[in-house]
């Protein structure tokens, strides 16, 4: 072999490190990935739970987030005693999410129900923008990207035991799963969360039981718009804030949500795990003269339309069966 | 106990019923007999609420509740076991059973009327944790009449409980029907296409025709009615 690209090939071979070289870095990527894995599920459980619920893809998940996100930012600016307390801004992100995801869907989404999907598509297309350009003109004045607080440190590392983790990393990790586990515990164990499934699959009989649909409807919204809120500040320490900061979040996690199967719960949450660990490894240890880290996301896109062309169902979904 | 005056009702630009008049008497099981697209599934529908009628009155217990929402039409007694059942079908037996009770907050009675379900309909309790899509035709109808019976109605509307199911499966599910209207009195309203089935157990029935009831009798009268027999019976 010889010429150009084989020359190229084995600089960019040369250059990436090997796994096994440095078994500390290869546990620190790992963890790492489970933590942004830990904020891509969160994303891609709010596509698939307003997704399984109404058939509708909310593309503006992720400027709802940013949004809120900035919204928390002026709010820790603006010096309220209790909300300078990064802590307190977290909790508040939720539920700012809640009440957001609440307002679009009665607002936004219930003039177009039962419209067609092509409608309600654009409608969230054109709440992607909207959303975008108003928190531009709001907030994109002096310098970009501004820093938004941790709870704990981005840059102190902690030792466990095979790896130094920062502890916001840590808290990523840890916040995410025990929503996880709180919105599994909801669905799963209470009245409310047995309606919710039935409403979601079967709209017509929910109704013949009294349950409100409408009201359902309008708490998925509300749910998923508190997943968008605190993933947002949770990834924007990391990230930094910026109109678009949540673009990237949003890609990784419509693959995270495709891959684990775009109506399966369970599987959104996989897919985030397994999207957030590849996206590491591929940055770490692919050659850079090949697949650099600017050649993530359009990774992503690709790894997106290759699950749909040979698995469209991904990992864990359930091929829709409908009558006619 | 029900009484319908004058109901007309559309889907959009096609009127599905056309002064629609009827009256079901508490404790008895009444029948509305018709053709396909005749009226009777839409009249179930403007009585429990998911179809608005244009005009006319609905009228349950005396009160008016043709401008009522389902959910409200379910609290006041009123139960439907929709065509085609309608069974939340990746949810097991047990939850379809429990969201069949989903308005009702006495846990007492509630784990008595799951009971009465079982004691009816034994072999639901056998599948209880099985997905509601994996039982078979007839114990997919049990099913929607446990999970209707779970509101404790006093008005059960059913919709072609018979669809689809074996002649020897459809016996057993009227007998059944039968039973728990005699046994604890609750009143049936009963849309059938299986009219010899319907007459055997209904006090009396309405024939619909394009959205008119065309014929009103007592099931045994119905039974020995010329147009009826040669119609809906074909003897």
């Amino acid at each position: 072999m010889h010429g150009p690209l084989s020359a190229l090939l084995q600089a960019g071979v040369f250059l990436a490190p090997k796994p096994w070289d440095d078994p500390r870095l290869f546990g620190e990527q790992i963890v790492l990935g489970l933590a942004t894995g830990a904020v891509y599920a969160l994303v891609a459980l709010a596509i698939v739970l307003i997704y399984r619920s109404t058939d509708i893809i909310n593309f503006a998940q992720s400027e709802m987030a940013m949004f809120g996100t900035f919204a928390m930012w002026s709010i820790w600016l603006s010096g309220v005693p209790f909300f300078s307390n990064p802590w307190a801004l977290l909790v508040l992100a939720g539920l700012f999410g809640l009440g957001f995801g609440a307002v679009v869907e009665r607002v936004v989404i219930r003039p177009v129900e039962g419209k067609p999907l092509l409608t309600i598509v654009v409608v969230t297309l054109g709440l992607f923008l909207l959303l975008n350009s108003v928190a531009t003109w709001i907030w994109a004045q002096g310098e970009l990207p501004k820093s938004f607080p941790s709870p704990l440190s981005v840059l102190k590392a902690v030792d466990i035991g095979f790896a130094n983790i920062p502890q916001h990393h840590l808290l990523i990790f840890g916040v995410g799963v025990a929503t996880m586990v709180l919105l599994g515990l909801l669905f799963n164990y209470t009245k409310l969360g047995l309606a919710m499934r039935a409403t979601a699959q079967n709209p017509l009989a929910a109704r013949l039981m009294g349950i409100n649909v409408g009201n359902m409807l309008t708490l998925g919204w509300a749910l998923s718009g508190t997943l968008g809120g605190i993933s947002g500040a949770l990834i924007a320490p990391v990230l930094s804030l910026h109109p678009a900061f949540m673009l990237s979040v949003l890609l990784y996690a419509f693959a995270a949500a495709v891959l684990g199967g775009l109506n399966s719960v369970p599987g959104a949450v996989v897919g985030g795990f397994i999207i957030g660990v590849a996206e590491n490894l591929l940055g770490t240890y692919t050659p850079h003269a090949i697949l650099g880290p600017e050649m993530k996301l359009p990774l992503a896109l690709m790894l997106l339309v290759a699950i749909l062309l040979v698995r469209p169902t991904g990992l864990l979904g359930e091929r829709a069966v409908r009558r006619v | 106990m029900l009484r319908l005056d004058r109901v007309t009702a559309a889907y959009g630009p096609i009127v599905a019923l056309r002064e629609v008049s009827l009256e079901v008497e508490a404790g008895s099981v009444v029948t509305l007999l018709g053709a396909n697209g005749a009226g009777k599934t839409s009249t179930l529908r403007v009585i429990s609420g998911l179809l608005r009628p244009q005009s006319g009155v609905v009228e349950y217990e005396g009160e008016r509740i043709d401008r009522l929402s389902p959910d409200r039409i379910v609290r006041l007694g009123i139960a439907q076991v929709p065509e085609g059942r309608q069974l939340f079908s990746q949810l097991t037996v047990r939850e379809n059973l429990e969201l069949g009770a989903y308005l009702r907050r006495d846990r007492a009675g509630i784990r008595q009327d799951l009971e009465r379900v079982f004691n009816y309909f034994p072999i639901l309790a056998q599948r209880q944790k099985q997905a509601a899509g994996s039982l078979s035709g007839g114990e997919q109808q049990m099913l929607a009449i446990g999970r209707a019976l779970m509101a404790r109605p006093r008005l059960l509307l059913l919709d072609e409980p018979s669809l689809g199911l074996a002649p020897l499966v459809t016996r057993e599910i009227f007998r059944i029907i039968h039973a728990i209207n005699e046994q604890e009195g609750l009143t049936v309203l009963l849309v059938e296409q299986n009219a010899r089935l319907a007459l055997d157990i209904a006090r009396k029935g309405y024939v619909l025709e394009t959205g008119r009831v065309v014929l009103s009798d007592l099931a045994d009268n119905l039974r020995r009615n010329e147009e009826v027999r040669r119609s809906y019976l074909g003897y």
